[in-house]
């Protein structure tokens, strides 16, 4: 049956194209993968293979035609004793219609509305009556492990010098002792390859716990965490995913410099398939941390090394969690919402203890969760306080309060009595030198300027 | 399956070639007809096809055992046919349908099938390779004796991640195969053009890996060579390097007008060392088919391609609600 050659699309862009050239002329014989034509696309001339076997019956464009649309008909290809009359040439329009290259509206509905936002959970962490105990940060996290690689044989830990060196900050401590090689393992100082590899074992059905030494040196493997870890579960239509935690100590120490110092709350807070989150207490580290490593998601836990060593009250209970998405208010107040998360929750809380003196009641909000974030809770305090300040170390230009206000803007625009304002670290790599690193970062009395500030004091 | 020995080809059976006849012309057919619905403007964006390659994967599959996982770039298709991943699934992700293995969301480059273990289709150059490492660290974790494939081509051959991963596969005794499906040219770029050391596999050296290379035009060869680095990996000796020589008949992408190479190179390539006419020969001198029984071949796969195109056509684009769906999981898919 004779079979139409049509103008071929060669590019992801094409529309219409030059018929540049004919290489086989009516008559002659060709099969699959002879090259019948050169066209001109809009970036290049492109050699067009036949995919049939058969005869050139008819030449329908000759060439050197401009502005050939794709799909026109150019040849008739022909079985060998077949007349190219005999050309399906009117019954084009009754072949299965191509939709046109490039995007087209499927239906004129409207876009799918998101979701909606889920109501904020203002229930207490724990029970009132539990007792509590002193616990460091490091503790915490170590706790949190130790306790989900008793639940499941499928966890493990993986990254530099958790092992026999007990952790570079000593997070994993005695958990080599506890669980053996076989699942608390060191690796190389190779953060792109090991990413990489257990991103695959999370493919594979485990879950792994990675250890960055610090987020900055996780650069080197954010692509395994966006394109490989981020976005498979999407790419395979919810077939495979990967269910593990990258986490280690993000944002600035202590005069380590521009290439130790950087907060990626921010960039990871960017990304769909991903869920951040950002302790400050102990509590938040146990509880997050497990729900972390429970999560059927990519994880990213954002540690502060600054706040390893500080000491917290956490209940004592035999399976402690706190669920993701969900805020705590740790400060009650009536007059300003600050808003933070990490280590800047101690500049917020400081901050708050100072505006009181002052007789400002300031109400601090800890969001412990970035992806997904409890905007319930901020805009129900906002509606409430009228007035916002967020606080973070990370950088100005895109950062997490600049996402918040965009969020208060647009759910509580008219409950606002003030602009609100971001309180971040310098827009500046991080200095060395004692002074100027003090300066970079933020400062207590920069939050009280700030609250003075939107409550007009 | 009884246990395989390395088969020289006089006591190749007749079924064997035949099956690598009609797997590898699948794939060829396959992918001719995917080149013509891109040009119809049916499947968009970047479309690379196997065409050439295919005794690669046909060889390697016929030495993998049930269960064993693989995992390649964005070069895909030939990997999922050769492990038994309906064609109709395939081209349906390639035109963007709601039948397609990733329900349209993943395109030509990013396939998945967790029951026949393919693990992907990636559209970053060289990150199958840990990946791949780590599906062979999970499966040394659980205890068994599984591999993995992990296909990568020349030009993620100087991708730093890969020799991140020989360091850590060889350190652990990972299960993982690493066929480096090496066909001269990454985009355009001749090996010779990038690399001084053009020997790939012998990079595993420096690691302490063993691998070779392999004529990759020849399926038997390949599956003799694949069947030796199974049998290592399964031993529990750690990685393997397969460096298997290749060569791809059409451009990079469909966009690439392949200006890097003169058409003689790829015309002698075709008529000298096509992977499927070595078959049809050996089946014809050997007396195991007959003309007409490879024609009856050929209508069959025609109809099993021509199946598959019209159901790529005829499944719905996907509904407007799967934009906001398999974003995050709410509960861990299990291993297949």
């Amino acid at each position: 049956m004779a079979i139409e050659i049509l103008m071929p699309a060669l590019s992801p862009t094409m529309e219409e194209g030059t018929l540049a050239k004919w290489l086989v002329k009516e008559g002659d014989k060709v099969s699959s993968g002879d090259i019948l034509a050169e066209i001109e696309t809009d970036k290049a001339t492109m050699e067009f293979e036949a995919v049939d076997e058969g005869v050139i019956g008819k030449i329908l464009i000759a060439e050197g035609t401009e502005g050939v649309k794709v799909n026109t008909a150019i040849a008739v290809l022909v079985e060998e004793g077949e007349s190219a009359d005999e050309a399906p040439g009117q019954a084009r329009d009754a072949a299965a219609p191509a939709p046109a290259p490039g995007p087209q509206p499927s239906t004129k509905a409207p876009a799918v509305a998101k979701p909606a936002a889920p109501v904020a959970d203002v229930s207490p962490d724990w029970p009132a009556d539990v007792a509590m105990k002193p616990t460091t940060v490091r503790e915490a996290l170590r706790d949190a492990m130790a306790e989900e690689m008793r639940r499941d044989a499928d966890v493990f830990l993986m990254g530099e010098e958790v092992a026999e060196y007990q952790g570079a900050y000593k997070i994993s401590q005695g958990l080599l002792d506890e669980f053996g090689a076989k699942r608390v393992i060191d690796t190389p100082i190779t953060e792109h390859g090991f990413a990489g590899i257990a991103t695959g074992a999370a493919f594979g059905g485990l879950k792994p716990i990675v250890e960055f030494m610090t987020f900055n040196f996780a650069m080197q493997a954010i692509d395994h965490i966006i394109n490989s870890a981020a976005k498979t579960l999407y790419m395979s239509g919810g077939q495979m995913g990967a269910p593990m935690v990258f986490r280690g100590p993000n944002g600035a120490a202590a005069r380590v410099g521009a290439q130790h110092s950087q907060d990626y709350t921010a960039w990871y807070m960017q990304i769909p398939g991903l869920k951040v989150v950002a302790p400050y207490s102990a509590a938040d580290a146990k509880g997050l941390l497990k729900s972390a490593i429970r999560d059927p998601n990519p994880v990213i836990f954002l540690e502060n090394e600054i706040m390893y060593g500080k000491s917290f009250d956490v209940p004592v209970m035999d399976d402690f969690t706190i669920p993701f998405g969900k805020a705590k208010i740790e400060r009650a107040g009536t007059d300003v919402t600050i808003v933070s998360f990490s280590i800047g929750m101690t500049y917020a809380l400081q901050a708050a203890e100072k505006l009181a003196a002052e007789g400002i009641s300031a109400e601090v909000i800890n969001l412990r969760s970035i992806r997904p974030m409890d905007t319930e809770t901020i805009l129900a305090s906002v509606r409430k306080t009228n007035r916002c300040v967020t606080v973070e170390e990370g950088w100005p230009q895109g950062s997490v309060g600049s996402y918040i206000s965009s969020v208060i803007m647009q759910q509580a625009f008219d409950y606002l009595d003030a602009p609100v304002i971001n309180c971040t670290g310098k827009d500046v790599p991080m200095p060395y030198a004692a002074n100027l690193e003090k300066h970079a970062l933020l400062t207590v009395d920069e939050v009280v300027a700030a609250c003075k500030q939107v409550t007009y004091r | 399956m009884p246990p395989k020995q390395a088969a020289a080809k006089s006591n190749v059976s007749a079924e064997e070639l035949l099956g690598h006849y009609r797997e590898m012309l699948l794939i060829r057919r396959f992918e001719e007809k995917a080149g013509q619905l891109y040009g119809m403007g049916l499947i968009g964006g970047f479309c690379h096809l196997y065409i050439g390659q295919e005794a690669v994967v046909v060889g390697l599959e016929a030495a993998a055992g049930e269960g064993d996982k693989r995992v390649t770039s964005y070069r895909d298709h030939g990997h999922m046919l050769a492990c038994g991943m309906d064609p109709k699934g395939i081209m349906a992700e390639l035109t963007g349908r709601e039948g397609g293995f990733s329900k349209g969301k993943g395109g030509s480059m990013h396939m998945f099938s967790k029951e026949k273990h393919f693990y992907g289709g990636h559209g970053i150059v060289g990150a199958q390779v840990p990946l791949g490492a780590g599906l062979a660290f999970s499966d040394k974790y659980k205890g068994n004796d599984r591999v993995t494939f992990a296909y990568f081509g020349d030009g993620a051959a100087n991708q730093g991640q890969v020799y991140e991963t020989y360091n850590m596969a060889q350190l652990w005794d990972l299960p993982v195969i690493f066929v480096i499906e090496n066909n001269g040219y990454a985009m355009g770029t001749s090996v010779v053009r990038s690399t001084k050391s053009p020997s790939l596999w012998e990079r595993g050296a420096a690691y302490g890996i063993k691998g070779e290379e392999v004529d990759g035009m020849n399926v038997l060869a390949v599956k003799e060579a694949g069947e030796r680095a199974v049998a290592h990996c399964r031993s529990g000796k750690g990685p393997y390097i397969l460096e298997v020589k290749t060569y791809r008949y059409r451009g990079h992408s469909m966009s690439d007008p392949a200006k890097y190479r003169t058409r003689d190179e790829v015309q002698k390539m075709r008529d000298e060392r096509d992977p499927i006419e070595q078959v049809r020969d050996m089946l014809l001198t050997g007396k195991h088919a007959t003309d007409d029984d490879l024609k009856a071949i050929d209508k069959e796969i025609k109809a099993i391609v021509n199946d598959a195109a019209e159901f790529s056509k005829e499944s719905p684009e996907p509904h407007l609600d799967e934009l906001w769906t398999d974003i995050y999981a709410t509960e861990i898919p299990q291993e297949a």
